[in-house]
């Protein structure tokens, strides 16, 4: 023990709420925790490697042919719908990482720290941008390989990765809520499954919308998801900004104001 | 603002934690029933009580991880719901299960926890090594938490606890499942810990360590505190030392009882089948002319033993009463009060 003797409670200078500039803080202290945890347990990082290699060339190759008569026609189709789909779908990873991390005592400690609330969400949800970003790297790899010719060029080959890793980020909040609010982790995996299979495979992602029945399109043409891969796909391969870039950035900026404080508020009230 | 919190402050500077009728259900479950805790700066309190008495929920409601659905509680005059952040600002919870990342090593960990606490980086490193140094853990700093033993875990636990160096900690059950050897480390870390100025609010099931440790002892039983005081104050509660006969032949014990009853002029207890009369010892001269008297009688004797009250028997005595309902935990108990009496 430390033979200085311990400041009273009195003499202490004490405030009663977090500013922005300590909860951006704890936030990132929080972040470079979850970047530890990977580097600890790189075996996490497994899904988001082999599921955009594995994805990518099996739905080019089975689809390719039937629907744009070949591989490299539908590069351009598939790669920025299968880059959306594969992102998006390791976000859920997110909210089953948490729900586990949340069950250890850690956990309280975090709680009893005068740190701001939403900072161990926050700085797990920012950590997991790294996961979001080697699928997206990897993903857009693989399109490469198979002969992918974005006519965007790079620059903004990379300005579409960064919508989705944003936009994956924003979605992230909607599972981190299932994994705060869910009893077990396989409960919040099979959750988010639900709410994410049909919104990703119900949008213009694998196949043209005018192929598919009127209701049907009906619901594709609302779908978030199509939005997004439309933007991407105006992005990378013509290089050009539309309305569904700005329909996307609404859609993320609507997620994380409904969903970030729903989730806090979930968190604290968790016992 | 910070005037009336730093006024406030001063008020109460006597007392780290108040909490006054203290409720938590858990659905139609009421864990913690109206507790009433005074918890004077600078002491070590102590919460004793068998397992799911509302020990861990009543620490964790003190402690803000719980918010309590009746009642309220403050922390050197700050309420734990209204001033929540300022109470954290005061406090370090190590819990009954390590509140520690395990997979991180132990000094990934206190760095972490120093920086949230707002420590510079270089700080955070110094801070993380003193304390590792301390808690004798330097060796294993670098080692991933999986394979620290439950000592380590615990040590480390602790040090995390004192980063801020908190004047209040809170240790739910600190010593649990530790051996012999490492509990009385424990036990030397918890008094270091005091002479610095702090005040510690430890939970426990072991009477023997309320006994060596606290300077004030509340009992809690299904979610209520039935008794409040020194060891000493709750040991003369259930009365003076006692003395213990057994008689060589159990025909003779009613005859015996009669006159111990007699000597003494107190009133007695008595096991049948083994033989044995128990029988409080206020005056232990009158115990000579008890032995004349029983060997006048022609009464032998198998054995005597003086024994001071235990907080085992504090605690039986006490909690003992309120669990009349349930016949199953009435004869566990009363089979170990037996025992103690052996």
């Amino acid at each position: 023990m430390s033979s200085t003797s311990i400041k009273p409670a009195s003499q202490r200078h004490l405030k009663n709420h977090t500013s922005i500039g300590q909860t951006i803080r704890n936030s990132l202290t929080m972040a470079y925790r979850g970047l530890l945890r990977i580097k600890r347990t790189p075996e996490q990082l497994f899904d988001v490697t082999f599921q955009p290699i594995i994805f990518t060339l099996m739905f080019t190759y089975i689809f390719g042919g039937a629907i744009s008569g070949n591989v490299i026609n539908y590069l351009p189709v598939i790669i920025p719908g299968i880059l959306v789909q594969t992102v998006i779908t390791t976000s859920i990873v997110t909210g089953v990482q948490l729900r586990e991390d949340m069950d250890k005592g850690v956990f309280d400690r975090f709680k009893s720290l005068p740190i701001a609330r939403i900072a161990p969400l926050a700085g797990a949800l920012l950590a997991d941008t790294i996961r979001y970003t080697i699928a997206t790297v990897l993903t857009l790899t693989m399109g490469y390989i198979m002969g992918y010719q974005p006519g965007g060029g790079l620059g903004y080959v990379a300005l579409a990765g960064v919508l989705v890793i944003v936009c994956s980020w924003a979605i992230s909040w909607i599972f981190a809520f299932f994994g705060v609010i869910a009893r077990t982790a396989s409960s919040v995996q099979g959750i988010s499954m639900i709410v994410l299979f049909p919104l990703t495979f119900l949008s213009n992602a694998f196949v043209p919308v005018d192929t598919m029945p009127g209701w049907l399109q009906w619901f594709v043409n609302i779908n978030p998801i199509s939005h997004l891969v439309t933007a991407v796909r105006d992005l990378a391969n013509h290089g050009t900004v539309g309305t569904d870039l700005t329909i996307s950035l609404i859609g993320v900026a609507v997620i994380v104001a409904v969903f970030a404080p729903l989730t806090v508020r979930a968190y604290m009230r968790r016992t | 603002m910070d005037n009336r919190y730093g006024k406030a402050g001063s008020d109460q500077g006597e007392w780290a934690v108040e909490a006054h009728g203290l409720i938590k259900n858990f659905g139609s479950n009421r864990a913690v029933d109206g507790v009433d805790l005074k918890v004077r700066t600078g002491s070590i309190y102590g919460v004793l009580g068998p397992n799911g008495a509302g020990k861990t929920t009543t620490i964790r409601m003190l402690a803000t991880l719980l918010r309590p659905d009746g009642g309220s509680a403050r922390i050197f005059g700050h309420d734990v719901v209204k001033e929540s952040q300022i109470v954290r600002q005061l406090i370090g919870v190590t819990g009954q299960y390590a509140s520690v990342d395990e997979s991180l090593s132990a000094t990934e960990n206190l760095i972490i926890f120093s920086r949230l606490l707002g420590l510079t980086r270089s700080e955070a490193r110094r801070k993380a090594s003193d304390l590792l140094e301390e808690f004798g853990l330097t060796e294993a700093a670098s080692r991933p938490l999986k394979k620290f033993s439950g000592g380590m875990r615990r040590r480390l636990d602790l040090a995390a606890s004192l980063i801020a160096q908190p004047p209040l900690i809170f240790l739910d059950e600190p010593t649990t499942g530790l051996d012999p050897r490492t509990r009385a480390q424990m036990w030397d870390t918890i008094h270091r810990l005091v002479n610095t100025g702090s005040t510690v609010l430890l939970t426990t099931q072991y009477l023997d360590e309320a006994d060596q440790l606290a300077d004030r002892i509340a009992v809690i039983d299904r979610g209520r505190v039935v008794a409040e005081g020194t060891a000493d104050e709750l040991k003369s509660s259930v009365g003076s030392s006692s003395l213990h006969l057994r008689v060589q032949d159990t025909q003779d014990i009613q005859e015996a009882r009669h006159i111990v009853e007699q000597v003494l002029q107190v009133r007695s207890n008595v096991s049948a089948e083994a033989g044995r009369i128990t029988a409080p010892m206020a005056e232990a001269d009158l115990v000579t002319d008890l032995l004349i008297a029983l060997r006048s009688g022609g009464i032998h004797l198998a054995e005597i033993s003086v024994q001071k009250p235990t907080l085992d028997e504090v605690f039986l005595t006490i909690t003992g009463e309120g669990i009349q309902e349930t016949d199953s935990q009435v004869s566990g108990q009363s089979h170990v009060t037996e025992e103690v009496g052996v």
